[in-house]
């Protein structure tokens, strides 16, 4: 269903001009979140922000709930510059966000108290907005007493019972389960077509590309590092929507192809999915068994060492986000190329999926030192100095200068676990130092 | 109930925070608003008036009476502490400059033993209310706030500021006012560890009331009506059945409270527990039920709800709501007179500390205060490893036998709650008529009341020991030792770290009512650093109360730092099972 007509768009409700954000880190650069990242949205319409984890999509959503300010742009709501949390929104939470000491209904009635309406008053439109949402019966329970998909129910009340303009929904469904969210979307999506909610406009982020083609009139894709947005898709489908539809599977892969698109300009095309670069580059955290396994499956049949990404996705019934790292770290150490939505096996892959133990550890190594920076970097101090051994707080402090504290953490985990499988020098948890004995 | 109240989420993690500066700076200044204190409390030579309080009698028709007297007191010192707790913790979690002074002097104040500094406090309320038994009843109300006040604020702190970021985004999203803030959001989350806290305190002030009741300043003599006074006149007129009674009517009034006031409170604050699934065990209480039952609660309840919804829409009405950025100028102006208002204070302090202790006190003393101070940390470790010695296997057997831990576990609880130092004078007759070496038989006093967080925190560690673990060490025929040190040991290590450290806590402070007792005239004396202090106070020897406390100090501080933070730090990165 597209109610947008071009003629008659209203005027946006929500607008976000060339907003930028960065994370003050100690070095010298900045982390850059968001770039350049502008969003209209006007009434009548879903809009969903499609992007993976690290895109900065909650962020954005973030700056348009005034919860944080962005470093550069401006968001307007209505008309008014947002500085500070807007009494135009409203926020569903992926997490529910909760109070577990407080009932259903004193969850709901929260907002209105903040806004101090009488308590009869505020009964009254609490207890409207929870039959509204089917929550009758469940007024007096205590979140805990709940199920995931009552739980959001309890949250998406709690959002509509102060009459917003704009509800901004932060990956509602993702904690529940398939079913569960299943029910939930349609139920939301019946009532937005049916008019009941006294909403306008709904920003809806999500990393789930079916979720974002089921719900949404305009589909924003997010690419990372920085996260800005690369594509910009109307759906055109009528409400309610089949996924099965040839119409419906076209649009999805189209998207995933946008989403595996190399980046143009990137000056290092292999480092290009991960942020930062050199030593800097900030790694996720994948397991090697899950790198194997991968390697495995796409040479196996009927793969042979090509595969459709979103077709291997529902198979491994893994989301993109946890499928996307898995590639892109194959393609890091050369062991895989990712384009156009296809991952196909390098030649170094192919040798890995057919090798025993020990010559997929020394392939594994050989490519670590040749293509993770930090790795080469970490072996290089240890082979220089005589006792050959350095403190991991040396390398932490290092990364540091590159990335946010969190990042560093995590990109150092992942580097001990790979070495480790690598053999390529080992780590003393207790102590914190990096050696190159390990024991025989 | 199978959850152990002595739960390790609560303590104030230990290695939260990196020692630096601000250590050092709300070192000086608690120390030297201490000399302050002593300073203007030596100037006041000026007899106090007469007061009119009713003497003290050994009759055990009037213990009711006395004991209730002696629980108000309490209850009013957690009154105190519990607005004490709001109002200054929650100053420092919303104030990154408050934070860096008030959280270092809490932790200072916590190991800091204030009990010497009953006097001066008694001289400054009796000042406030001169005359009256008024004055007299705060300042012991004071005293036990003291004993009371440190670890609720730390963790009502802690809570704060571990506040989940979604629920935080929430009540800025609702514009939530400060007010409804705090009220809706931050104390309830807060108020399962500040409940555990307020009991600790509660078992903690015991100690407290029994000094705090009997007090002398100069030639007067204050005995408030109390057990802790009725205690001292045992002692003094040597009389040890009334001791006896004194025991056991501390032992009832422990039950009580703990019946009617603390278990209803657990079990209603069992619902601010930040879980999203319902635990197995609740805590039951049959009172709270039973007041759920009758809606009496809810009659009673009924106005300060009607109250509080009023006070919540006033604060609405119209409050200001801060930006979320703040001009950069202002905020390097009050930066840098922050800055500059604590390094004067903070300087003028040492000065005051240097020239208060100097004025009457020389490097002898100083270096005597110490070498007494490494006498009672040799007894603190010994003791400590003894009592780990003796707790750990009793604790893991207890532990591992959940229909035994089940049944021992109330009985642990009430004797960490029982105040030790009652036990005293027993220990001392014994040690007068055996003729033992005070030295070595005054020191297991210190590690009696505190020993019990040892063995139950063991305990709670072995209960929940995973069985998987047990079958495998099973299966592959673990030998006994092994299975000591591969298995069990490593498995309840980071418990009894918890346990141990709340033990050596306790010692420390216990070493001032522990190295020193007297029955009647008879007194018993171990040299350390708790002797010197209680010695001072009993003369009025203000400089050396106040030296005593800042080296004393400074040991449990320096204690903490090479001892139980490494220890700490590796109970959580290796030994946490999850």
């Amino acid at each position: 269903m597209s109610v947008l007509e071009p003629a008659i768009a209203a005027k946006p409700i929500v607008s976000v001009e060339n907003v930028g954000h960065f994370y003050q880190k100690g070095g010298a650069t900045d982390l850059l979140v968001l770039d350049g990242v502008n969003v209209t949205l006007r009434s009548n319409e879903i809009v969903s922000l499609l992007g993976r984890s690290g895109s900065g999509k909650s962020t954005l959503l973030r700056i348009i709930a005034g919860l944080m300010p962005a470093s550069s742009g401006s968001v307007t709501i209505s008309g008014q510059a947002v500085n500070g949390p807007a009494s135009q929104v409203a926020m569903v939470f992926q997490s529910f966000a909760l109070f577990p000491w407080l009932t259903v209904l004193q969850n709901v009635e929260i907002g209105l108290e903040a806004q101090g309406m009488a308590p009869g008053l505020r009964r009254k439109q609490a207890l409207t907005a929870i039959d509204l949402i089917g929550l009758d019966g469940f007024e007096s329970a205590y979140p805990k007493e709940l199920s995931g998909g009552m739980r959001q129910r309890v949250g998406l009340a709690r959002a509509l019972v102060v009459q917003p303009e704009v509800l901004l929904m932060d990956e509602p469904f993702s904690a529940l389960d398939v079913l569960t969210a299943e029910t939930l979307r349609t139920d939301l999506l019946d009532l937005w077509c049916e008019g009941r909610m006294p909403i306008q406009a709904i920003l809806l982020v999500t990393h789930n590309i079916e979720e974002a083609v089921l719900m949404s009139d305009r589909i924003l894709v997010f690419a990372s590092n920085p996260g800005r947005v690369i594509a910009e898709l109307k759906v055109d489908l009528p409400q309610p929507r089949n996924r099965l539809d040839p119409a419906f599977r076209q649009i999805v892969d189209d998207i995933y192809a946008r989403m595996t698109m190399r980046p143009a300009a990137a000056t290092a095309p292999r480092e290009g999915a991960f942020p930062g670069t050199g030593i800097g580059l900030i790694l996720p955290h994948v397991s090697t068994n899950v790198l194997a396994g991968l390697i495995e499956t796409v040479n196996g049949p009927p793969y042979d060492g090509r595969a459709d990404l979103p077709a291997l996705a529902s198979v491994l019934q893994l989301e993109i986000d946890d499928l996307f790292p898995v590639a892109e770290t194959l393609q890091l150490l050369r062991f895989a190329e990712v384009e156009g939505g296809d991952i196909r096996l390098a030649e170094a892959g192919r040798r890995f999926a057919n090798g025993e133990v020990d010559e997929r550890k020394h392939l594994f190594a050989q490519h670590l030192i040749a293509y993770v920076p930090l790795v080469a970097h970490i072996r290089r101090v240890l082979d220089e100095r005589s006792s050959h051994r350095a403190p991991a707080a040396r390398f932490r402090d290092e990364l540091e200068d590159y990335m946010p504290e969190e990042f560093a953490e995590k990109t150092l985990r992942t580097v001990i676990s790979w070495a480790r499988y690598a053999e390529t020098f080992a780590f003393d948890e207790g102590t914190g130092v990096f050696s190159l004995e390990n024991p025989t | 109930m199978k959850r152990p109240i002595l739960d390790a989420r609560h303590l104030a993690p230990l290695g939260a925070y990196a020692p630096n500066i601000f250590d050092v700076i709300a070192f000086v200044l608690v120390i030297a608003v201490l000399a302050a204190i002593g300073h203007s409390a030596s100037e006041i030579k000026a007899p106090l008036t007469e007061l009119d309080i009713a003497p003290v009698h050994l009759d055990p028709w009037l213990l009711p009476g006395y004991a209730l007297r002696t629980t108000l007191r309490m209850f009013a010192a957690m009154g105190a502490s519990l607005i004490f707790t709001f109002v200054v913790a929650t100053l420092a979690a919303k104030s990154r400059k408050a934070e860096l002074i008030i959280i270092p002097a809490l932790d200072i104040l916590q190991s800091v033993p204030v009990l010497g500094f009953l006097t001066f406090t008694v001289v400054f309320f009796l000042r406030l209310f001169p005359g009256s038994q008024l004055g007299a009843e705060c300042a012991a109300i004071f005293a036990i706030f003291t004993a009371q006040a440190w670890n609720m604020a730390f963790s009502f702190y802690q809570s704060l500021r571990t506040l989940p970021t979604d629920l935080s985004e929430v009540s800025r999203l609702f514009r939530l006012s400060p007010w409804l803030r705090f009220w809706r959001v931050e104390a309830p989350f807060a108020t399962p560890g500040l409940v555990w806290n307020a009991m600790m305190s509660m078992s903690g002030s015991w100690f407290f009331v029994v000094a705090s009741e009997a007090i002398s300043v100069g030639d007067t003599k204050i005995a408030l009506p109390g057990i802790g006074a009725w205690l001292g006149l045992a002692i003094e007129q040597q009389d040890i059945a009334a001791v006896a009674m004194a025991v056991a009517a501390i032992a009832v009034v422990i039950l009580l409270y703990d019946q009617l006031v603390f278990r209803p409170i657990v079990a209603w604050a069992d619902k601010f527990r930040f879980e999203q699934t319902a635990a197995q065990h609740r805590p039951r209480s049959w009172l709270y039920d039973l007041l759920r039952k009758t809606r009496l609660l809810k009659r009673l309840t009924m106005p300060i709800v009607a109250l509080a919804e009023m006070l919540n829409r006033i604060s609405v009405l119209r409050w200001p709501l801060a930006p979320i950025k703040a001009p950069p100028g202002w905020a390097r102006l009050t930066n840098i007179a922050w800055l500059v208002l604590t390094i004067g204070l903070t300087a003028y302090g040492a000065w005051l500390i240097f020239s208060y202790l100097s004025a009457t006190l020389g490097l002898s003393d100083l270096l005597q205060s110490i070498s007494l101070g490494a006498m009672t940390l040799l007894r603190v470790l010994v003791l400590i490893v003894l009592a780990s010695l003796v707790w750990v296997p009793i604790g893991v057997w207890i532990g591992l036998r959940p229909a035994v831990s089940d049944r021992v576990q109330p009985f642990a609880q009430f004797l960490a709650a029982f105040p030790a130092n009652v036990l005293f004078p027993f220990a001392v007759v014994t040690i007068v008529h055996f003729k033992l070496d005070p030295n070595i038989w005054l020191s297991p006093l210190m590690i009696l009341g505190t020993q019990w967080y040892i063995l139950f925190n063991v305990i709670a560690g072995a209960s929940v020991f995973p069985t998987d673990l047990r079958e495998v060490s099973t299966m592959y025929r673990l030998r006994s030792a092994q299975w000591w040190r591969k298995v069990i040991l490593p498995g309840i290590f980071p418990y009894y770290v918890t346990g141990a450290l709340t033990a050596s806590g306790g010692s420390w402070n216990a070493s001032i009512v522990a190295e020193l007792a007297s029955w009647g005239n008879t007194k018993v004396e171990a040299a350390g650093l708790g002797a010197y202090i209680a010695k001072a106070t009993d003369a009025g020897d203000y400089p050396r109360v106040v030296l005593g406390i800042a080296v004393m100090a400074v040991f449990v501080v320096v204690f903490n730092q090479l001892l139980w933070r490494p220890l700490y730090r590796i109970a959580e990165r290796r030994f946490r099972m999850s």
